[in-house]
């Protein structure tokens, strides 16, 4: 079924979505599924934080300012979202590549 | 009664805006004040060279006052708290008020070593872990190189933003020429940490700089987020459990705003001051302005970004004060002059949406600088920049280059 999902929308080559329009809850699901991630509450934390913040900046936020914003630490949210929590929570939360620095 | 225009830091962009603004008001009316806890001036581009035995420590520090006009007020004292309501900043530790009808915000980007497990309380801080970044950290390295026989040399980026994004690789080619020179580059080896994916963020700059690091034989480990030093085992340690072990450990510790951006509530998670990116002004109070790295705009925190606000910044305030709505020209621009070993050197131009393209500058298609190619007069024009940035830029002279990026001479 998750498979069927991810069928409908387009990503990117790096694979973020491209219109953030399509993101929902269940693709969520299915996208973290695809990178081996099963959704918990404690994730569903952060993806909200990330949501709402990229709607407020226009942003995906930096690794800082999740472990900031939500609370949870820098290491925990490595165990969340494991290799760059960052990106891969950009990924599932439909939002943009975090710009990392200039 | 005058009005007052008051200035918070006397580093690079402080300076100018200092000088700048002493020239454009009428000084019956106004009266413009600077506040630095730090009576001497750090030309920080400098510290790079230090560690190799480039520069010494007198080359890189002048009296602030020196730079700065004599119709202009100078305090050193530490600022204690600015309160943006009450426009007024507190001083010392007696919490004199200065009230402004004006702020200019540049208390710059601050290194952090103690933010990171072991880094300094780990006993090995100035044994055999440095940072260069700062005055006395360079100066401690560059004797400890005097007498190294050689080992495994770690240079760790702690996490982004850092000011100078370009310094860590220009540490990278100097270390590499340094040890041919010294003759022992075949028993150290340069291993290289980041947080970022690449050696660079922006993508044709990260290929070419990549390529660089590769051909100097400087190992690249991408994605590498510090978690904590282990000095007993002499290893960095990432989050996700990577381990590099080091015998010399050099770090661009975390770099966050001024403390009191932070304690008066005034920054975001890293105590930067939130800006509009192109008109400079803060988002919150109408009546403050911020240059250099004290700000969150999304490009390089360098002199040479601080270099071209100054006149946005300027222009925008003397239109506020008349009234009228502040310009949005800041468009992010930054140039860097990497040095890449060998007395040669890369430029880099780049904006908010260009990234940094080949070509020439400031000239098309004659330079004499080439961008994103290593040069001779690249090497110069960095040795130079110190000559212009005591004599020229922070008395907010012209430099050569305007400040709104170019399209002309680049190849896209
Ligand atoms: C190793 C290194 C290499 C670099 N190389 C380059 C380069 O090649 N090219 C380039 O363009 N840039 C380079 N930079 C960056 C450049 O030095 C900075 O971007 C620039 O100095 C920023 O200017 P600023 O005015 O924002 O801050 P600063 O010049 O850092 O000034 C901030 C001032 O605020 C004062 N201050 C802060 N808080 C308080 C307080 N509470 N009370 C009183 N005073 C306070 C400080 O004492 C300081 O004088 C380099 C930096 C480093 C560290």
């Amino acid at each position: 079924m998750s498979d069927d999902i991810l069928s409908t929308v387009a990503f990117d080559a790096e694979g973020y979505l491209v219109n953030p329009d399509d993101w929902t809850p269940e693709l969520a699901e299915a996208i973290a599924a695809r990178e081996g991630i099963q959704l918990t509450e404690k994730h569903w934390q952060v993806i909200n934080f990330c949501r709402q913040k990229a709607a407020e900046t226009g942003k995906s936020p930096t690794l800082r300012q999740i472990s900031v914003g939500t609370g949870i630490s820098t290491k925990e949210l490595f165990q969340l979202f494991p290799k760059g929590p960052a990106k891969r929570v950009a990924k599932i939360a439909g939002l943009k590549k975090p710009e990392g620095c200039i | 009664m005058a009005k007052t225009l008051l200035i918070l830091g006397a580093g690079t962009g402080g300076t100018m805006v200092a000088n700048k603004m002493a020239h454009h008001l009428d000084l019956n009316e106004w009266r413009i004040i600077v506040i630095d806890r730090d009576e001497k001036h750090y030309y920080q581009p400098g510290f790079l060279f230090i560690p190799f035995g480039m520069y010494a420590a007198s080359d890189v520090v002048r009296p602030k006052r020196n730079f700065l006009p004599p119709t202009v007020e100078v305090r050193f004292a530490e600022v204690e708290r600015i309160e943006p309501d009450k426009n007024r900043v507190l001083l010392g530790s007696d919490g004199r008020a200065i009230y402004y009808d004006y702020l200019v915000i540049a208390t710059g980007s601050h290194i952090h070593p103690e933010e990171t497990p072991g880094l300094v309380d780990g006993g090995a801080w100035m044994k055999n872990i440095f940072t260069f970044y700062s005055l006395e950290g360079a100066v401690q390295l560059a004797k400890f190189l005097k007498f190294w026989k050689g080992g495994r040399l770690v240079l760790n980026v702690a996490e982004m933003p850092i000011k100078c994004p370009v310094a860590p690789l220009e540490f990278l080619f100097l270390a590499d020429w340094f040890f041919h020179e010294r003759g022992i580059r075949d028993k150290v080896e340069i291993v290289y940490t980041t947080p970022l994916p690449g050696a660079f963020t922006k993508p044709r700059a990260s290929a070419i700089l990549g390529n660089m690091l590769e051909e100097r034989h400087i190992h690249l480990v991408p994605d590498f987020y510090l978690m904590e030093v282990d000095t007993g085992k002499q290893v960095i340690r990432s989050y996700d459990g990577q381990e590099v072990e080091y015998d010399l450990l050099v770090s661009v510790p975390v770099n966050t705003g001024a403390r009191v951006i932070r304690e008066s509530g005034l920054g975001d998670e890293l105590g930067f001051v939130p800006i509009d990116k192109h008109t400079l002004q803060s988002t919150q109070w109408e009546n403050i302005w911020v240059i250099g790295d004290a700000g969150n705009a999304p490009t390089s925190k360098a002199g040479s970004v601080a270099h071209f606000m100054l006149d946005v910044v300027v222009e925008n305030l003397l239109r506020h004060m008349e009234g009228l709505e502040p310009l949005p020209k800041f468009d992010g621009h930054a140039n860097c002059f990497i040095e890449s070993g060998f007395d040669k050197g890369i430029l880099i131009d780049f904006n908010y949406e260009v990234e940094p393209l080949p070509g020439k500058y400031p000239l098309p298609g004659i330079g004499p600088f080439s961008l994103l190619k290593e040069s001779h007069v690249n090497h110069w024009g960095k040795m130079l920049f110190r000559w212009f940035y005591w004599n020229v830029l922070l008395k907010g002279g012209d430099m050569p280059f305007e400040s709104q990026m170019s399209m002309a001479g680049k190849w896209v």
